[in-house]
């Protein structure tokens, strides 16, 4: 299986990606610069953490405007699994793959920490092999994670089940019904303020992330499997 | 300023305007013998800051020359972007600290941003990729409104920053004391990783190559930023605003990237930061370093603003701005790389054999200058010295505290702000990001792996100011033997040390005394604990209003972990385990936390320090935690054992502490004698550690949460629930910044 990660000017968990996927998942990726036209060499698409564009105007606004996007449209529409990882998931919002929007955490403060996490859904590419319910610890590090959309969204995600991740012991930013992680209505893009690629070493603290990298391979080895 | 209204090279001498700009009477004469003639206005705007303490460290080169700077390790010492020394297997580590004061006493958030951008751009320059940042600030205390805005502004520029660029805010220190009240120190240190082969120099060699310019455009910001920070904080300084430059890390951020990519050409010659002074120190260093001149047509420097002069060009310190030299011939090359990030290289003159600095603007030569006069050859002082009265007095008072209730008194010392949990600071820097912190922020240093390799590096920035000011010789050795102490317990053996000497106004014979007796003692700490020094900043006329700030001359030191295995943090491990301690507590007080809190100044000796037997006892451990025989380690420092062992099970999860003490309660608990540790030992080693090293056993590791404290006759003098202890620890700072002052 082929990972993307793509590097926006101003990416800066490209490299956390990249070595969680080739290091720990010991899959294949390779980084993929956003002037790119084509994704599609790749199984899945991974859009890092950083401050792309220096989080000028907004987060993710400018990079919602890069040449590549309309390849991560495509790859979307495609039914490709595309995980947005803090500002990869401000993008994705920006970009309108997902729904919502993301205000300044209420503290007012950057905040960077391990918080618990628990999984909401477990019946998705993202998350199968976590237990229902099961509580992870995996590391926020962001100034805009304050996640927000208005109260006909917020229904339409309960009721699709597409939030993914909710925080559990504590809310870190003051997000709507404590939502770390939504996924899309096709179940195929998943955004997400916790950083699961910093969490895949026991070394560093945890490798509670480790399952969901793990569980897009496993979906992507059933579907190859039975469509060969 | 139009050139037109620039005042003529006589004016600037009959009026003396060279004097706004920070020359004296002598330094422009020998401006006026080295030229010829009269200097123009931009000429004399590039020899004042030139010749500033900031570039020139023309009042500290004669003491910095005391530093032992070698070492079989060191690879590049003092002189360059940062000092680099070998950690085998082919790579090395760059590393340097750098202040940024002045500019943050008046813009706090710029200020510490900008000093977060130069010192990584230092890194960079040598080709290093910067894998760590650490800083060391100081604050007035956190009870007025302006220093609770300093602290809180200062903090979100270093975050803002630093995060942004993508680079890990691994660990540092805040201390706060009513001495830096007007005068705040915010210190920025990077470490950058680099293979041996891609070190780079700042040097301009190859008479014809080609002098680029890449980055951000030059802007009207900064103009004489070197200059202000060579000078005294007043009530005057607020209209230097416009001195303060603005950063852009997302600029940085590309920058970094496209400068690695660029640093493994061979067309490539040299580069180096435009920091303070600008284009005029980056070009005259790179000139002078390599034995040639450098002509520059400043109408081809990419300017923000319409109109700008030579003078304003030439001094600007807008930041993210690089100078490169490249082979001629192989400009495109350059450019089409730096065009890949969206960043523009100019090709804005070119290596000359004359060795001048020479520009032109509009078709005419407007500066004329040996480059030898701006760098190496700049004016040196040898600044009187003088025995403060304080210090004589200090001498010989024995300061003996009374304390009725342990309980309390350790309470009221975990809240100090000094001792306090700085995790309200912390939180808020990205101290994860490219995933290689393996000892975030809180323990006694950082602890980053390289990826590849079983090894890591341990990281401090150190200085208990109080001591330093107290008797600035010993002080100077405790300052290095406590970087050297954090380093040790996080299992890594000291490499080399970076250092930046804030001190007073060096016209003073009493502040350059403190100087030059601080350096000797860090001096003699080097030596005895083989760390050399391999790079460093002066920041001198740190005063506001005539009052010096305490001398504090902070050290940031690396050490290498062998492998992972070592790695050790403070927090004790599991109950039953042993804890000893090692060395002796004496009735020391000088200086201390308990001290300060008692009596509400210092005053006194500071602690002594017999340099031999720390190197023994910080070998002896190492050599236990290497052997795999530690649990955890931590040194005993502000504050006392007391506090120590509170800190060692505050980091634990669930686990308290039973010991006992015997002798002079107060000194046991309390006193901060130095070269003094806390370790705790699984029972099975107790036999081999105890051969390997001299270690008293006080207690055990408990799983009841609480901190127990016996006396020899097995009364408890403490027993505090390890719940309410870091409750008062950890709310401390974010309660003194809530609280209404």
């Amino acid at each position: 299986m082929k990972f993307a990660v793509i590097v926006f000017p101003g990416s800066n968990c490209d490299v956390d990606m990249y070595h969680a996927i080739k290091d720990e998942l010991g899959e294949e990726v390779e980084y993929v610069w956003h002037t790119a036209d084509t994704l599609d060499e790749f199984d899945a698409i991974l859009l890092p953490g950083g401050f792309s564009y220096g989080d000028y105007l907004r987060s993710g606004a400018i990079a919602r405007f890069s040449n590549v996007m309309k390849a991560i449209q495509k790859a979307a529409e495609e039914g490709k699994p595309i995980l947005g990882v803090c500002n990869g998931f401000q993008i994705l919002l920006e970009a309108a793959l997902l729904p919502g929007a993301m205000r300044r955490n209420n503290s007012l403060k950057f905040i960077c920490r391990p918080v618990t996490l628990r999984v909401e859904n477990n019946e998705t590419m993202f998350t199968s092999l976590y237990e229902p319910g099961e509580v992870i610890t995996i590391p926020i590090a962001h100034g805009e994670g304050n996640y927000y959309c208005d109260e006909e969204t917020l229904t339409k995600l309960i009721e699709n089940r597409q939030i993914i991740f909710r925080y559990h012991d504590e809310n870190p930013n003051g997000s709507l019904e404590n939502i770390a992680g939504i996924m899309n209505e096709n179940g195929n893009v998943l955004g997400m303020m916790p950083h699961p690629e910093r969490a895949v070493d026991a070394l560093l603290g945890s490798a509670d992330g480790l399952k969901l990298f793990q569980s897009i391979v496993k979906y992507w080895r059933v579907k190859h499997v039975v469509t060969s | 300023m139009s050139l037109l209204l620039e005042p003529s090279p006589t004016t600037i001498k009959e009026e003396k305007l060279y004097r706004e700009m920070g020359l004296t009477d002598e330094e422009f004469a020998m401006v006026e013998r080295i030229l010829g003639r009269l200097p123009n206005y931009t000429e004399t705007g590039i020899f004042s800051v030139m010749w500033s303490e900031h570039c020139s460290y023309k009042n500290s080169k004669p003491v910095l020359k005391k530093f032992p700077t070698d070492g079989k390790q060191v690879l590049q010492g003092p002189g360059e972007g940062a000092g680099i020394v070998d950690i085998g297997d082919g790579l090395a580590v760059a590393f340097k600290i750098e202040s940024h004061n002045h500019p943050s006493a008046i813009e706090p958030y710029q200020g510490a941003a900008t000093g977060v951008g130069g010192i990584i751009r230092d890194v960079f320059s040598m080709g290093a990729r910067p894998i760590a940042l650490l800083n060391s600030l100081r604050f007035g205390e956190l009870t007025s409104p302006r220093v609770k805005y300093l602290f809180e502004h200062v903090v979100a520029g270093i975050a803002g920053y630093g995060n942004c660029v993508g680079i890990p805010t691994v660990g540092g220190e805040v201390q706060f004391d009513a001495a830096y009240e007007g005068n705040p120190l915010v210190n920025a240190m990077c470490v950058g990783l680099i293979r041996h082969e891609d070190i780079q120099r700042g040097v301009a060699s190859g008479v014809g190559n080609t002098v680029m310019y890449v980055g951000a455009k030059t802007g009207r910001d900064g103009i004489h930023g070197a200059t202000f920070a060579s000078e005294e904080l007043t009530e005057a300084s607020e209209a230097k605003r416009p001195a303060v430059q603005v950063g852009d890390p997302f600029m940085e951020k590309l920058l970094l990237e496209a400068c690695l990519e660029v640093v493994q050409s061979d067309a490539l010659v040299g580069i180096q930061d435009m920091g303070a002074a600008g284009l005029t120190s980056s070009s005259a260093e790179m000139a002078s370093k390599a034995g040639v001149g450098i002509e520059m047509n400043l109408d081809l420097v990419p300017q923000r603003e319409a109109g700008m002069t030579p003078y304003e060009m030439m001094l600007s310190e807008s930041q993210e701005r690089m100078l490169l030299v490249v082979k001629k011939g192989r400009e495109q090359e350059i450019i089409d790389l730096f065009a890949k990030y969206g960043l523009e290289a100019k090709a804005i003159g070119q290596v000359t054999d004359d060795k001048m600095l020479r520009l032109y603007f509009h078709g005419e030569v407007v500066a004329e200058i040996p480059v030898d006069a701006l760098a190496k050859d700049a004016p040196v002082y040898h600044k009187p010295s003088a025995e403060p009265a304080y210090y004589r007095e200090f001498q010989q008072i024995d300061y003996v505290p009374h304390v009725e209730n342990y309980e309390e008194t350790l309470l009221a010392l975990l809240a100090q702000p000094t001792i306090a949990s700085k995790e309200w600071v912390y939180d808020q820097y990205d101290y994860m990001v490219r995933t290689n912190t393996v000892v975030a922020p809180g323990s006694d240093a950082a602890v980053v792996r390289i990826r590849g390799t079983k090894k890591a590096l341990a990281m401090t920035t150190d200085c208990n100011s109080r001591y330093v000011y107290l008797d600035p010789e010993t002080g100077g050795k405790i300052t290095v033997a406590e970087a050297a102490r954090n380093v040790v317990c996080s299992g890594a053996k000291p490499l080399a040390i970076t250092d930046c000497l804030n001190f007073g106004s060096p016209e003073k014979p009493e502040i350059f005394w403190q100087l030059e007796k601080a350096v000797d003692g860090m001096s003699a700490a080097c030596r005895a604990l083989s760390a050399p020094v391999i790079s460093g900043n002066v920041s001198l006329y740190n005063e506001t209003n005539g009052e010096a700030i305490y001398p504090t001359p902070i050290v940031g030191m690396v050490g290498l972990v062998e492998d992972l295995d070592h790695i050790t943090t403070q927090a004790f491990k599991q109950a039953g385990d042993i804890i000893y301690v090692i060395g002796e507590a004496k009735p020391e007080f000088g200086g201390s936390e308990l001290q300060k809190w008692l009596e509400g100044r210092i005053f006194g000796k500071a602690p002594s320090i017999d340099l031999e037997v720390e190197a023994e006892r910080q070998e002896a451990l190492l050599a236990a935690i290497q052997a795999g025989l530690v649990a955890s380690a931590h040194d005993v420092a502000e504050g006392g054992l007391s506090v120590a062992l509170a800190e060692c099970v505050i980091a634990a999860a669930g686990l308290g502490a039973k010991v006992t003490v015997s002798g002079d309660i107060v000194a046991e608990l309390f006193s901060e004698t130095q070269s003094r540790f806390i370790v705790s030992i699984k029972k099975e080693h107790q036999a081999v550690f105890e051969q390997l090293i001299e270690a008293k056993p006080i207690g055990e590791v408990t799983a009841d949460g609480t901190l127990r404290i016996e006396n020899e006759h097995g009364e408890a003098i403490v027993n505090l629930s390890v719940e309410q202890m870091r409750s008062v620890w950890k709310g401390a700072i974010p309660c003194l910044l809530k609280s209404k002052a």
